[in-house]
């Protein structure tokens, strides 16, 4: 089953089935050019050979910078955009043969918390018609009434005010939109949702409270998450097992307590000793070491390692093999021969 | 609408000072207005000084700002995307200021770009200068921002947010290089930012802005180790930590920020404090001394300091 191009198999061995399964996930965006007659000059790589478990309760957090595809993964899962190769499935079936009945019934599974409060809602929609439409269009016995009680407690659930039914995305501030997000996520008992990147936009005090919220409703209703993060900080508060992205592909994966304390990739060091500690005493016995340059372009990206250009242990094979997975106890898969 | 209400804070060269606060504190504005660039109407500066070497800057006229802005102050935006004129090359916007207030002319304010661009680190700098905003990544577009408010020499850089818009990686890169450059040549900054990671790394001086005021204000020691305002606290209790046990949960700090347009009588953290007492909600806190230059703007301070020392 494992091709050639397969950089990193991330696979967790565990008693437990897996909820979801990422199998060689590959999103190939084409790149043409001409304006009446366009042909394909390239592919960017978005996504390239991912594999992971996500297992039932647990939060998975997906990290790296810009660009290196960990949104286009959560767009997968949510079927919102279709994979060149590889596949996703989930409780075992394959989300890309499913019939129309059975995407039904998937979508109503799996949801999804986006980034950004302000254009995610519709700003022509109440509050109360954005949390429940999702029960109108899935749950078509439940009748006015049941919908209100329903919408009453969705509200309360996400620490809203039952008054807010009726006013609109405009009306209120960052964290209650994003409050309304969830509670629209919510309005069906999901199993799975992505949140994609879904505290980063909001301040520090009411991000606090919306991570809060995540993982009380966590507790009180079982729900397993992909957590897709840029703030390192936020995503190990958060997650369970952790998985390190870098130019579409992982390059670290493994428990959030073993990465961050002992984190094996040269890319995962640079990233954790970039982000400053608050705390004045501490960051200046740190030792500041930045990796140089930038993410090189996904379109052409560096031959062998990808992180090679940028990675100071590199060495001349780094630049032609592609290096192999290795596994290291407590499930700790690295993707550098060096680590 | 009071967007900054009585702050006062000082920079001497070669300092770092940070102004923290989460959006709509009135951090931005109150960088804007020591450029001047605070629109008016609606804005209005109703009283207070800005003392830039000794000279007022809110009694200069139009001609004598404008002489200044970009010379003796510059500033770096939040968002290198729409800070950067899209439909003029970088070499154009790079040397229109050293055209005008340094005299130069075409051949040495290219030179000049040049070698400003290779200090900010960017391969291939002669290149660049043809280049157009678009063409470069968000990295790079905040290194020529930072380039650009080099040109001149400036005293004093006022940095809003320099670094929001960026990944942590590029984060650090750019900001030690904002460190390097300020220790080198003698410039003050000001860093407008909401991140206490960026604030413990890179400042000496802290101030703490909220709903316009700065409520706590001293060395960036002193405020971490002795946080002596509630909202302090609650902004450093609210952030995960890489150095903290991962189990710990957040603290978070409740309420909304308040409505700047309907601000009450008392102190206006008042409504989301734990300590918030009958005068919290009367009046308002003055700036006292905690210790030394270190000041916060609480009435109860000492209810504050008996819960961190228990």
């Amino acid at each position: 089953m494992k091709t050639s191009n397969v950089a990193f198999d991330s696979r967790v061995v565990d008693d437990q089935a897996p909820l979801l399964t990422v199998d060689n996930l590959q999103v190939h965006f084409p790149v043409r050019e001409g304006i009446i007659i366009q042909k394909t000059v390239g592919h960017i790589k978005a996504v390239d050979g991912v594999s992971f478990d996500v297992r039932p309760g647990e939060t998975l957090g997906l990290v790296g910078e810009s660009g290196c595809g960990k949104t286009t993964i959560g767009r997968c899962l949510l079927k919102l955009e279709t994979p060149t190769g590889g596949q996703v499935q989930f409780k075992g079936s394959d989300i890309s043969k499913l019939n129309a009945d059975e995407m039904f019934s998937y979508r109503r599974q799996v949801q999804a918390v986006f980034q950004d409060p302000f254009s995610s809602l519709n700003p022509r929609m109440s509050v109360g018609d954005i949390v429940t439409e999702p029960i109108v269009i899935h749950d078509k016995k439940a009748d006015f009434v049941e919908r209100a009680h329903r919408l009453k407690d969705l509200l309360n659930t996400c620490g809203l005010p039952t008054n807010l039914a009726d006013r609109y995305p405009h009306e209120m501030s960052g964290g209650q939109r994003q409050r309304v997000g969830i509670a629209r996520a919510l309005a069906l008992r999901p199993e799975f949702i992505v949140c994609d990147e879904a505290v980063s936009a909001l301040d520090v005090s009411i991000q606090a409270q919306i991570i809060r919220l995540l993982e009380d409703l966590r507790a009180e209703f079982g729900l397993t998450y992909l957590f897709i993060g840029h703030d390192l900080s936020v995503v190990r508060h958060l997650c369970h097992r952790v998985a390190v992205m870098y130019l579409g592909k992982i390059v670290e994966i493994g428990e959030c307590d073993t990465i961050f304390q002992n984190p094996k990739h040269p890319y995962t060091q640079a990233l954790l000793t970039a982000v400053p500690i608050p705390d004045p005493e501490k960051e200046r016995a740190r030792a500041h070491t930045y990796i140089s340059g930038e993410v090189p372009s996904p379109m052409n990206p560096p031959s062998g390692c990808v992180f090679h250009p940028r990675c100071q242990l590199a060495e001349d094979s780094c630049k032609t093999q592609i290096p192999a997975q290795r596994d290291f106890p407590d499930g700790q898969k690295v993707a550098c021969p060096l680590s | 609408m009071q967007a900054v209400n009585g702050i006062s804070y000082s920079v001497s060269s070669g300092e770092i000072v940070a102004i923290v606060g989460e959006s709509g504190s009135g951090k931005s504005v109150s960088a804007l207005t020591v450029l001047g660039l605070v629109q008016t109407p609606p804005g209005r500066i109703v009283n207070g000084k800005i003392l830039f070497d000794g000279s007022n800057l809110l009694t200069l006229d139009d001609q004598a700002i404008r002489d200044m802005r970009g010379r003796d102050i510059a500033m770096v935006f939040q968002e290198p995307m729409s800070s950067l004129n899209p439909v003029l090359s970088i070499g154009r916007q790079l040397t229109e200021s050293m055209k005008l207030h340094l005299g130069l002319d075409k051949v040495e304010a290219n030179n000049r770009a040049v070698e400003l661009l290779t200090m900010v680190g960017i391969s291939d700098p002669a290149g660049r200068l043809k280049q157009y905003p678009h063409q470069l990544s968000g990295g790079m577009r905040q290194r020529v921002m930072i380039a650009m408010a080099l040109s001149c020499k400036p005293k004093l850089i006022i940095a809003d947010e320099p670094t929001t818009a960026l990944d942590v990686t590029i984060q650090a890169q750019v900001l030690s290089l904002m460190q390097d450059l300020c220790k080198q040549m003698g410039v003050a900054l000001v860093l407008i930012t909401h991140n206490l990671g960026i604030v413990a790394r890179y400042a000496e001086q802290v101030n703490v802005m909220y709903a316009g005021r700065i409520v706590e204000a001293g060395s960036a020691l002193e405020v971490y180790a002795n946080p002596s305002h509630p909202y302090t606290v609650g902004l450093l209790n609210s952030v995960p930590r890489l150095d903290q046990d991962r189990g710990k949960p957040l603290d978070p700090i409740p309420g909304n920020p308040p409505d700047m347009a309907a601000l009450g009588a008392g102190c206006a953290f008042a409504a989301r404090c734990r300590f918030a007492g009958d005068r919290c909600q009367n009046e308002v806190p003055p700036l006292t001394s905690v210790d030394g230059s270190h000041q916060s703007a609480c009435w109860e301070i000492d209810a504050l300091h008996q819960e961190s020392a228990a």
